[in-house]
């Protein structure tokens, strides 16, 4: 169960108000809970845990100078990590530049997105056996190309389809041209796309409600003759399930159903914006601890306790294997030789053209005569 | 490309050759399908698909809402999925709500991504003045797209060029931006053979051989120039006519090898002049061949103002007086 078009999603109606949920702030069951085995119900925990961890490690990484400008995903876990988990292996994840929690459910390796945040072209080398698109920056760009591949997909199927296609967005998005087109196309040529708001309730600095006068932002949905539901963002259980649903009626839509779904996953951001950003400048820390109340973590943790899957012990070793997995991933992500520098040279074209060659031998040429280190800053 | 298997040949108009391209490969591809806003049933507002819907279907032939930035936003994520779409703006002068597509995506995908997703699409417009068009009907911003890495840029003048030129751009596994001069869909008519061939892109021709000065140009603006190059040879100025067909990647070679024949040169394009390609042009052959240069490069040009509405237009176009103007001025210098 999770609330329909019509609740209200701002910063002074929370989801614990009013919102049907699966869990409640303390992880106490209020819906009905999902289907999923022991070992999924830790893997999700464990999923979550790794996601905060590593966030944490990125910050710490950022401000050490060990890493460029990067935005941190702590508080949205659980929209992350429960909608990613409803993904089969062969359904397409678009995300935006903060989903590296989703997208390391859906097979990044966490090495990529450190080195792709380290400035290294190569974190931006998506594994061929993984179904995700590489981050759009852009506000809002991805979400025409998660309709166009999924379009693709009906059309290259004769209009059936059996993937889904989930495609990552903000709040702040809803505002852009690029939102409407995509959605609009979605509507008009059915295709089978999830889209799913992360509501964290803040674009950099301006808040939700002066996005939209709407109510809510799943309720835009109606406007392009599909489905939008509001759920509880912080609910890694709610999430999982709209998500679940979502994808299904994406690949088997009921009599006179449309495969699209606009899923407003209301949540909020702990941190900042991005390391170059300080939130205290325009929010207050009240508001902070008491969306920090609603953290997906803890809530999922007590679930997990009071079923007696999650205990001390067990707490304690998946905290000890995320930490080595995050150490794991930094240590390859340093150990990374840098870029060779002819490299930004390929991958322009299939084919080099006369003139990127030209200027690449001209590049080569220079570093010959004045060596890298004429190039590199101190 | 095939072209011992041509048995034939047609008599066609600049978009009747568009048309014939993309029913070529349509019909050899299924991956290739045209979108776009009255691309459909209405067969394009220029008529370049007509006739596409009913051999192809809906579903190939795609009638897109009127939204630019939707719909080379989806092609890109087609493309990406491994169709070959062909999008179309009805008009250069509306490419603008999807520029951000065309810059942050259609140009980088296969940098951003390493070339695990590449883009294998045309974006097909209609460019440049001279059909008493409404305002926004009639710029020609060739210089946007060519100053993005990871676009090729094409602008054919000939029906045979353009079904060659748009056969190849499809074929070709990178996005291409195809600008058709629309003055000239309609002005001649010329022999294109049936079947399937290619026209290289990035590989200028020469339109007229000539040993006094080399003339570069592109697109509708070949047709005054060949004039005002026949007009000169009767004063007995022989002009050399380089029709670059490419203007990403240009054919630098084929620019500074005419060049160094004649010493002297002029560009013509109906883009304004700051800006434009004709300043590239002309650093290219200080570049590459300043010791033949024997006069200053000469730009005939669109003027550094908004494109005039109609009443002006023929003032702000070159016209073949302008050019053999240009022309004279580096020849005689």
């Amino acid at each position: 169960m999770y609330a329909k078009v019509g609740t209200v999603s701002t910063l002074e109606r929370d989801p614990g108000d009013g919102m049907v949920q699966v869990l409640d702030e303390e992880g106490g069951v209020v819906g009905d809970v999902p289907d999923l085995s022991e070992d999924e119900f830790v893997a999700m925990y464990r999923h979550m845990k790794l996601a905060r961890h590593f966030d944490e490690r990125a910050v710490s990484l950022q401000r050490q100078g060990r890493m460029g400008t990067y935005p941190p995903l702590s508080g949205q876990e659980g929209a992350q990590v429960g909608s990613a988990m409803a993904l089969a292996e062969d359904d397409w994840l678009v995300p935006s530049y903060r989903e590296h929690g989703a997208a390391m459910v859906h097979g990044l390796p966490l090495k990529e997105t450190l080195l792709y945040w380290m400035g290294d072209e190569r974190g931006s080398l998506i594994p061929e056996n993984a179904n995700v698109f590489t981050p759009a920056v852009p506000i809002a760009s991805q979400i025409p190309h998660a309709t166009g591949m999924a379009w693709a997909d009906k059309l290259k199927d004769d209009g059936e389809t059996d993937r889904g296609f989930i495609c990552y967005f903000g709040d702040g998005a809803t505002s852009e041209g690029d939102f409407h087109e995509g959605l609009n196309f979605a509507g008009v040529f059915d295709t089978p796309t999830v889209f799913f708001c992360n509501n964290n309730q803040w674009a950099i600095s301006v808040p939700r409600e002066k996005q939209t006068a709407s109510e809510t932002l799943a309720q835009k949905a109606v406007a392009y003759g599909f489905e939008g539901v509001q759920i509880d963002g912080m609910d890694p259980l709610a999430v999982y399930k709209a998500t679940t649903e979502a994808l299904e009626k994406a690949k088997n839509p009921g009599e006179g159903e449309r495969r699209p779904t606009l899923i407003e996953a209301v949540q909020y951001r702990f941190g900042a914006h991005t390391t170059a950003d300080d939130p205290s400048v325009y929010r207050e820390d009240d508001e902070v601890e008491q969306w920090k109340a609603k953290d997906p973590i803890p809530r999922l943790e007590q679930f997990l306790r009071d079923q007696g899957i999650l205990n001390d012990e067990r707490v304690e070793a998946v905290e000890e294997s995320v930490r080595e997995e995050v150490a794991d991933a930094i240590d390859a992500a340093e150990s990374t030789v840098r870029p060779e520098p002819q490299s930004m040279f390929e991958h322009v074209f299939a084919e080099q053209t006369p003139e990127i060659r030209r200027q690449a031998e001209e590049f080569a040429r220079l570093r010959e005569t004045h060596g890298d280190e004429a190039f590199l800053e101190e | 490309m095939s072209t011992q298997e041509q048995e034939a040949t047609q008599n066609l108009t600049l978009v009747q050759s568009v048309r014939d391209a993309l029913a070529t490969e349509m019909e050899l591809d299924d991956d290739v399908l045209v979108m776009g806003e009255d691309v459909g049933k209405n067969g394009g507002v220029f008529r370049a698909t007509e006739g596409l819907y009913d051999e192809f279907g809906e579903d190939r032939v795609i009638d897109t809402p009127l939204a630019e930035s939707g719909i080379i936003g989806t092609a890109v994520g087609m493309a990406a999925m491994g169709l070959k779409p062909v999008p179309e703006i009805q008009f250069s002068g509306f490419a603008y709500p999807g520029f951000d597509q065309i810059v942050s995506h259609m140009a980088r995908l296969r940098t951003r991504s390493r070339s695990r997703y590449t883009l294998p699409m045309v974006l097909r417009m209609p460019y440049g003045g001279g059909i008493r068009a409404p305002e926004h009907h009639s710029e020609s911003k060739e210089a946007f797209y060519a100053h993005e890495a990871g676009l090729k840029v094409v602008i054919p003048s000939t029906p045979y060029d353009t079904k060659g030129l748009l056969i190849s751009a499809i074929r070709d596994p990178d996005p291409v931006v195809f600008m058709e001069p629309k003055l000239i869909y309609r002005a001649f008519r010329g022999d294109v053979p049936e079947g399937d061939y290619g026209v290289p892109i990035g590989e200028a021709v020469t339109r007229r051989e000539g040993s006094d000065v080399s003339v570069f140009t592109y697109g509708a603006m070949t047709r005054p120039t060949m004039e005002a190059a026949e007009e000169l040879a009767e004063e007995g100025i022989d002009a050399e006519v380089v029709d670059l067909r490419t203007v990403s990647p240009m054919d630098r070679e084929a620019i500074v090898e005419s060049f160094k024949k004649t010493g002297r040169a002029c560009v013509v394009h109906e883009a304004p002049k700051t800006g434009g390609l004709a300043g590239e042009i002309t650093a290219t052959l200080q570049e590459e061949a300043l010791l033949y240069q024997e006069a200053p490069i000469t730009r005939v040009t669109g003027y550094d103002v908004p494109y005039p509405l109609y009443a002006l237009e023929d003032y702000y176009l070159p016209n073949a007086a302008r050019v053999a103007d240009g022309i004279k001025e580096a020849a005689e210098f």
